[in-house]
């Protein structure tokens, strides 16, 4: 398939505004801002079926419509937070790609009607930050940025805005806190930010790469778009593959691929190293039920609904593997260990859930536990659901609930009162040949 | 009316305005969802996540907009499958709230049992233990054992000074907090003093200051009565009582002219076996202070117990030429024998912080005798209060869209911090805030208009403010005395009465004069006919002199033959007189305080009268039985029965009235188990407003104001107040010592470059003949050629604008 | 002085945000604040605040709640291994240990010479390039992927020869 997103995987220096440019780039933007109405730009991104790539794959198009029809928004905000574990495909489109992001992001303010966008980035982005102030500083150059742009009487602003180390900035409303300059605390919705975003005005906020499809889907209409993927999930999407694969990496591919193309297909993920068998997939990192890896997950087309079907949740598509040797257990007190950090303090069941259930896995996975503890672990999960301020703290039980259902044994193994035997230490994965490495350090 | 919206509460039907949360909704009909974040003067932020319901809707046709029915023809009901958060739920037409299912139970106990993982288990110890909500909370919907049996309950640091160990007010015990933000959204939202914030996230959020003074806040107290926890305790009651050991008194404020409604809390001592006030609350009164109380009024108390009070009458005696302790009946007597003797050549001098029942006694026995009685003070425009005071019925915490505020020649904030706070707030809900001044103040920050006058000019930028007073739906106008003397302040009165008349804004609730007056009760001795003298005081054969100190500031006394002292301490001027009566405090006996909204207030006795001490009234009323002026009255109620027949204005002001309590929303005090804690519910009264004559259909008219003198020319030094100060009272509050500042005076940059003054160093200021040294505070706020001084810290006091002479303090060789 | 050292810096982050939002300018003021001082001390958030007109409180706050702002003086270079569960399922726990072994310190602690800290850090958004680690130090972030031992201990060695001591 040709790359809508990762275009650098077939445009060599594409990185490049000059090359960029003799591939079309831009052309939709100036096409948008000399001759199109913001409405009419709205209509062929709804009409493309395009949905949101941070998460939770929300119509674009109609997101962008709840403003213009009130007032117009006075801030677009890409989300380029991207903190999910297993989640890296942002990062190569703003660095690979960047102009195409930028154009995608320019196009959404326009249609927005916005004057000023800012690209927030986590605060580790640093040196692609950098990169990026000066691509942005070219655009401008070129015209495409400042005042009443190519003679139209647009006028837009862009920058970029580095966060400083909380995943939960990624949430939107957190994110706009953030750039407020405040702790990253999610806000209440309802006010949504389309009403009251950043400093209270009207505000679009959208993922990076779903604004990276947006030039493409303007240069080239929203049939072209819809044509790919699948009836409700349209387009592409780039799926991050990470632990045990051969081949880690993004893979873009059309909504609707099953598991199997992605995991084991050749052009893809290569397989499971060493011929081992698949235990478990987090189709969207720390944050949806682990699947186990049966027959039927596995032939499990990857788009929103599907997944969702399947049990689990699609999200950003960061697909991390694990295969027969891993201890359900001890993954779980990884991905808890990872929310107890991050959770930002502001409601009571998230900040002392996952402090709680880490104790407990502690426990279990030191050795220490008993039957009970294993009880108690599912009863503080289910405690927290459907209680938490933001949907970091309903996540955050996603891994304890579904290992337990799923990978009950795992837990059993560590009991000082089980019955069967000691489990095997924690997961030691061996030497995996990854994409661009040829060893990993000696004695592991 | 707002619109009303109907909803049903389990089985309860009840009507609510638009906008009513849920919580409070529920509140009306005596449902108490618990809460811990949610109080009802803070923005709903949802955190605790304690007051979780469960929230069914109408449904309705996504095509025709219609009604969904059910079979019995009512709209059917659609119940989310999550629970909702009640405290940031607005009310909804037809909504169905159950709060007392088994799916809510539930909810509140895992929620309770979280809260707990963090929490220590030290109610025994802890000063919140029996006023806890936390604790109240867990007995009412916890679930009794806790499954966290780790025994990495956290240990953290439990007494945490807000602020350097040495000068923090507020200590924090981090194993208590829940993190409820309470404490930050007050200090963020209420008083805008961002001087408390989170530190770290998750669950090592920590309170934290990074100002200095640590919490630095002159409303920093208040957080300790909204946490619902023990995590904020003040530096003068942590380990000080148990709550449930203490008795509510309730009380008035004596430190500033606003009256907040207190609760002094007392317990017997263990060690000395006296009854002490063991902290100062605030008292519910929502046309007063609604539930605050300011730093100075919380910590101020401490001068009624000190060892340094007068506990027995003084006699100079011929021999020694020393005061020496004397009986009532000796003392009374002489004083007695040199009035009947003075021919009515008695000259009485009496301060602002006297009740009304002392004032009217003391005026009564003043002129009785053909003597004169004054105000000891420099601040005009009590009879314009009388006439166009803010009209009956007003309230600033109603205060918004279409009312101005005009605040002039006052820093409302260091005279009267809870106006300060409550104008404030009610320019945050839309009104118009203008301030005028000769300098900036804090108060700036929230005026939509802002006028800068030289010091002198007061009075024609008032006048200069009417095409704005005219738009005005409302006009409130506060003014102060600020760098003006009787005259001065007298002829700014009278053109903020213009203002107010001229402009049709009188006599009608939320529009009205207030004067933003030294004591806390100024207004009281103007009503009880005891006012400021503009002219030097006559020579006199008895000068009575009660609750003043003119000596100690710095004024010269008329030639008197004998002078008598009424006071609670032996300040300069009791040590000047040849007889000295013991008063009691204000905390000791009963009385009542007008405000400077003109709100009448009782106080009640507190705790025992210290030594051999009496009321001020009670001394004067006693002298008056030994003059022949008839019998001694039987109680402060029978001097306010006195007071209601002679003081038109007060005829309706009795105990009775005073005491007098009505419903208030919100409904925080009383029996529910998530306000409560503090000594919030009012019991004692909420006063009596009187009405101004402009209330009472009077006419009132404008009049000419005074043209005052210009002092033009040279450097000149105004006088400004500020709230810790070196008072006679105040200064016994030790806990407060470290926010009183030295002397200094503040002057303007290129003034002190023309005398070659640089920040900090000592300058010595010459006024009036006299010369003190203060701290030179460099600071572009003191307007250029004045020079700001601060009064009672210590220097001369200053009567209005003047001139003044500064030179740098030469190094002394070593 | 932050305020005159870096005035132009300082003026365009200033730029980016409306006038009456200074305080979206804090989280870039820090990270001036943190290259110039090495990690963020009392002044420096008071000199923050004095520039964005806050309060220091307001300022501490976010250096409280976002882990890349250094409250404490530590090592002159932080180490920051991505331990989350993708990395470790590629090896990244015993990168971290050996690495630690070699330096002779735990996770989390600094080398005694000052020079490192060595910490584990959640999901970097290198998850395919496991293990990596990021570098922090005044001149700002830097990501080094698909590493082993030998090549984060080259990297670190190089960094020791041009840090002053
Ligand atoms: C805890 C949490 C973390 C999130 N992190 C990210 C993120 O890193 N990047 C992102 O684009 N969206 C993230 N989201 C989703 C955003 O809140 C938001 O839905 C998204 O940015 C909208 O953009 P989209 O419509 O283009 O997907 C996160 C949501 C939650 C609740
Ligand atoms: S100190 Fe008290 S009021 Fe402040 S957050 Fe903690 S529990 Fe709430
Ligand atoms: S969430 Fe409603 S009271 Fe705290």
């Amino acid at each position: 398939m040709e790359h809508i997103v990762l275009r650098h995987r077939d445009i060599p220096g594409i990185d490049k505004l000059d090359v960029y440019i003799a591939n079309g780039g831009f052309e939709a933007y100036k096409k948008v801002v000399t001759s199109m109405k913001p409405e009419e730009v709205i209509d062929v991104v709804k009409a493309s079926g395009l949905r949101g790539r941070g998460g939770a794959g929300f119509p674009t198009g109609v997101k962008w419509s709840f403003l213009t029809k009130n007032r117009p928004a006075y801030y677009v905000v890409c989300n380029s937070d991207e903190s999910e574990p297993g989640t890296f495909k942002d990062r190569e489109i703003m660095e690979k790609n960047p102009f195409q992001f930028l154009e995608g992001l320019m196009i959404a303010a326009y249609a927005a009607r916005a004057a000023v966008a800012y690209n927030y980035m986590r605060g580790e982005f640093w040196t692609l930050a950098r990169e990026l102030d000066k691509k942005i500083a070219e655009v401008k150059a070129r015209g495409f940025l400042g005042k009443n742009i190519l003679g139209s009487g647009y006028s837009l602003e862009l920058y970029t805005h580095l966060g400083a180390g909380a995943y939960i900035c990624g949430e939107e409303s957190a994110l706009l806190e953030s750039l407020e300059g405040k702790l990253g605390q999610p806000r209440l919705k309802p006010p949504f930010p389309a009403d009251k975003g950043l400093y209270q005005m009207p505000t679009v906020v959208n993922n990076t790469e779903t604004l990276t499809n947006v030039p493409m889907i303007l240069a080239r209409g929203a049939e072209w778009y819809k044509a790919i993927g699948t009836p409700t999930s349209a387009g592409s999407k780039v799926m991050c593959l990470s632990g045990h694969v051969n081949k880690p990496g993004n893979y873009e591919a059309p909504l609707g691929i099953t598991f199997r193309e992605l995991i084991y297909g050749e052009q893809y993920g290569g397989g499971i190293p060493g011929g081992k068998k698949l235990k478990g997939i987090l189709p969207s990192g720390a944050s949806a039920p682990i699947l186990p890896a049966t027959e039927a997950i596995l032939d499990t087309p990857m788009d929103y609904e599907s997944v969702a079907k399947a049990g689990s949740q699609l999200g950003s598509a960061s697909v991390i593997l694990l295969d027969e040797t891993v201890d359900m257990a001890w993954a779980a007190l990884k991905m808890i260990r990872f929310f107890k950090h991050e959770s930002c303090g502001k409601c009571t069941p998230c900040r002392e859930g996952t402090y709680w259930m880490l104790h407990v896995l502690d426990r279990i996975n030191d050795g220490q536990a008993v039957a009970a503890d294993v009880e108690l672990l599912g009863n503080v999960a289910n405690q927290m659901v459907g209680k938490c301020l933001c949907p970091l703290g309903e996540f955050s039980v996603s891994p304890v609930l579904s290992s337990l259902k799923n990978f009950r044994a795992d837990y059993e193994a560590h009991l000082k009162d089980s019955k069967k035997p000691a489990a095997k230490p924690a997961a030691k994965p061996a030497a995996i040949p990854a994409a661009k490495q040829t060893e990993i350090a000696a004695g592991d | 009316m707002a619109d009303l919206i109907k909803l049903k509460i389990d089985d309860v039907e009840l009507s609510v305005p638009k906008g009513t949360l849920v919580v409070d909704a529920a509140k009306q009909i005596e449902n108490d969802i618990p809460v811990f974040c949610y109080h009802p003067k803070l923005t709903p932020v949802g955190m605790c996540r304690m007051c979780l319901v469960e929230v069914g809707r109408v449904q309705k046709d996504r095509a025709t907009g219609q009604l969904v029915l059910d079979e019995n023809g009512r709209p059917k009901i659609a119940y989310s499958p999550k629970l909702e958060t009640a405290c940031t739920l607005p009310v909804e037409e037809g909504m169905h709230i159950r709060t007392e299912n088994g799916k809510v139970a539930g909810a509140r106990n895992d929620v309770v049992e979280f809260i707990l993982t963090s929490h220590p288990l030290d109610c025994p110890v802890c000063d919140k233990g029996g006023e806890c909500p936390l604790q109240n909370l867990t007995l009412r919907y916890g679930p009794g054992s806790s499954r966290f049996v780790f025994d990495e309950k956290q240990h953290l640091d439990k007494h945490v000074p807000l602020g350097a160990e040495d000068n923090a007010l507020i200590f924090l015990d981090r194993e208590r907090c829940i993190q409820c933000a309470r404490c930050t959204r007050f200090a963020d939202e209420v008083v805008d003093d961002h001087v408390i914030g989170f530190y770290q996230r998750g669950r090592k959020l920590e309170i934290v200051t990074f100002s200095d003074p640590g919490f630095d806040s002159k409303f920093s107290g208040n957080t300790t009565d909204i946490c619902p926890v023990g995590a904020l305790t003040t530096a003068d009651f942590r380990f000080q009582a148990r709550p449930w050991e203490l008795t509510h008194s309730a009380s008035i404020c004596a430190q500033c002219p606003v009256g907040c409604n207190l609760h002094l809390n007392t317990r017997r001592s263990g060690t000395s076996g006296r009854i002490e006030i063991k902290r100062v609350m605030p008292r519910q009164n929502e046309q007063v202070n609604e539930i605050w109380i300011c730093d100075k009024g919380r910590f101020g108390h401490h001068f009624t117990a000190s060892p340094d009070r007068l506990t027995s009458p003084l006699i100079r005696k011929t021999a020694t030429g020393q005061l020496e302790e004397a009986s009532w009946d000796e003392a009374l007597e002489l004083v007695a024998t040199k009035l009947k003797a003075a021919n009515g050549a008695v000259l009485g001098l009496a301060g602002g912080r006297l009740a009304n029942e002392d004032l009217f006694a003391f005026n009564q026995l003043v002129t009785g005798l053909g003597g004169r009685a004054v105000l000891a003070s420099h601040m005009g425009g009590g009879d314009w209060v009388q006439k166009v005071g803010l009209g009956a019925g007003s309230n600033f915490g109603a205060m918004g869209k279409g009312t101005t505020i005009v605040v002039v020649a006052s820093d409302l904030e260091e005279e009267a911090p809870i106006w300060w706070l409550r104008v404030k707030q009610a320019a945050d809900r839309g009104a118009k805030l203008i301030v005028a001044n000769a300098r900036p103040t804090k108060l700036d920050r929230y005026a939509k208009h802002k006028v800068t006058y030289a010091y002198g000019d007061e009075v024609s930028a008032v006048n200069g403010l009417a095409a704005q007073a005219a738009q005005a739906e409302n006009l409130v106008v506060v003014y102060g005395g600020e760098g003006m003397d009787l005259a001065a302040s007298t002829a700014l009165a009278q053109a903020c009465a213009n203002l107010l008349i001229s402009t049709k804004h009188t006599g009608r609730p939320n529009n009205g004069l207030v004067a933003v007056w030294p004591h806390a009760n100024t207004q009281g001795a103007w009503d009880m006919g005891v006012r400021p003298s503009g002219d030097a005081l006559p020579e006199a054969a008895v000068l009575l002199v009660a609750a003043s100190d003119p000596v100690g500031d710095g004024a010269a006394l008329p030639r008197v033959g004998f002078t008598v002292v009424s006071e609670l301490f032996r300040t300069a001027t009791a040590n000047a007189a040849d007889v000295v009566l013991p008063a009691q405090a204000f905390t000791e006996r009963e009385g009542s305080f007008t405000s400077g909204e003109r709100r009448v207030q009782r106080f009640y006795p507190a705790v025992p009268a210290m030594g051999h001490s009496r009321a001020d009234w009670q001394i004067f009323s006693q002298l008056g039985e030994r003059v022949g002026q008839g019998q001694t009255r039987p109680g402060a109620a029978a001097v306010m029965t006195e007071i209601s027949k002679a003081v038109p204005d007060y005829s309706g002001v009795t105990y009775q009235a005073m005491a007098k309590v009505e419903k208030q929303f919100p409904d925080v005090g009383g029996t529910d188990l998530y306000y409560g804690g503090t000594a919030y519910q009012n019991n004692a009264g909420l006063g009596v407003q009187y009405p101004s004559a402009a209330d009472r259909g009077e006419p009132v008219a404008v009049a000419e104001v005074a043209s005052v003198a210009h002092r033009v020319g040279g450097l000149v030094a105004a006088p400004i107040t500020v709230l810790y100060d070196r008072g006679t009272t105040f200064i016994r509050s030790y806990v407060m010592h470290p926010r009183i500042p030295r002397p200094y005076i503040v002057i303007n940059p290129a003034d002190a470059a023309a005398l070659g003054i640089a920040d900090g160093e000592t300058i010595v200021l010459s006024v009036n003949g006299k010369e003190l040294s203060a701290a030179a505070r460099v600071d572009g706020h003191a307007p250029a050629g004045a020079l700001l001084a601060p009064q009672s810290l210590g220097s001369p006091a200053l009567v209005g604008l003047t001139p003044a002479a500064a030179h740098k303090l030469e190094k002394v060789e070593a | 002085m932050l305020a005159e050292k870096y005035r132009n810096q300082i003026d365009a982050t200033l730029a980016k945000y409306p006038a009456d939002q200074k305080r979206s300018a804090v989280m870039p003021l820090l990270y001036i604040a943190q290259s110039e001082y090495g990690h963020i001390t009392r002044d420096a958030m008071q000199e923050v605040a004095d520039i964005l007109g806050l309060e220091p409180t307001q300022v501490a706050s976010v250096v409280g709640f976002y882990t890349l702002y250094h409250d404490h003086a530590a090592g002159k270079h932080y180490i920051q291994i991505c331990n989350d569960l993708p990395c470790a399922l590629r090896g990244a726990d015993k990168f971290a240990a050996d690495l630690c072994a070699k330096f002779g310190v735990k996770l989390g602690e600094t080398t005694a010479d000052g020079m490192f800290t060595i910490e584990g850090v959640m999901c970097l958004a290198a998850c395919d390039k496991a293990p990596m680690f990021q570098l922090q130090n005044t001149e700002g972030i830097k990501y080094y992927e698909s590493q082993t031992v030998e090549s984060a201990a080259a990297v670190m060695e190089e960094l020791r020869a041009k840090t002053d001591q």
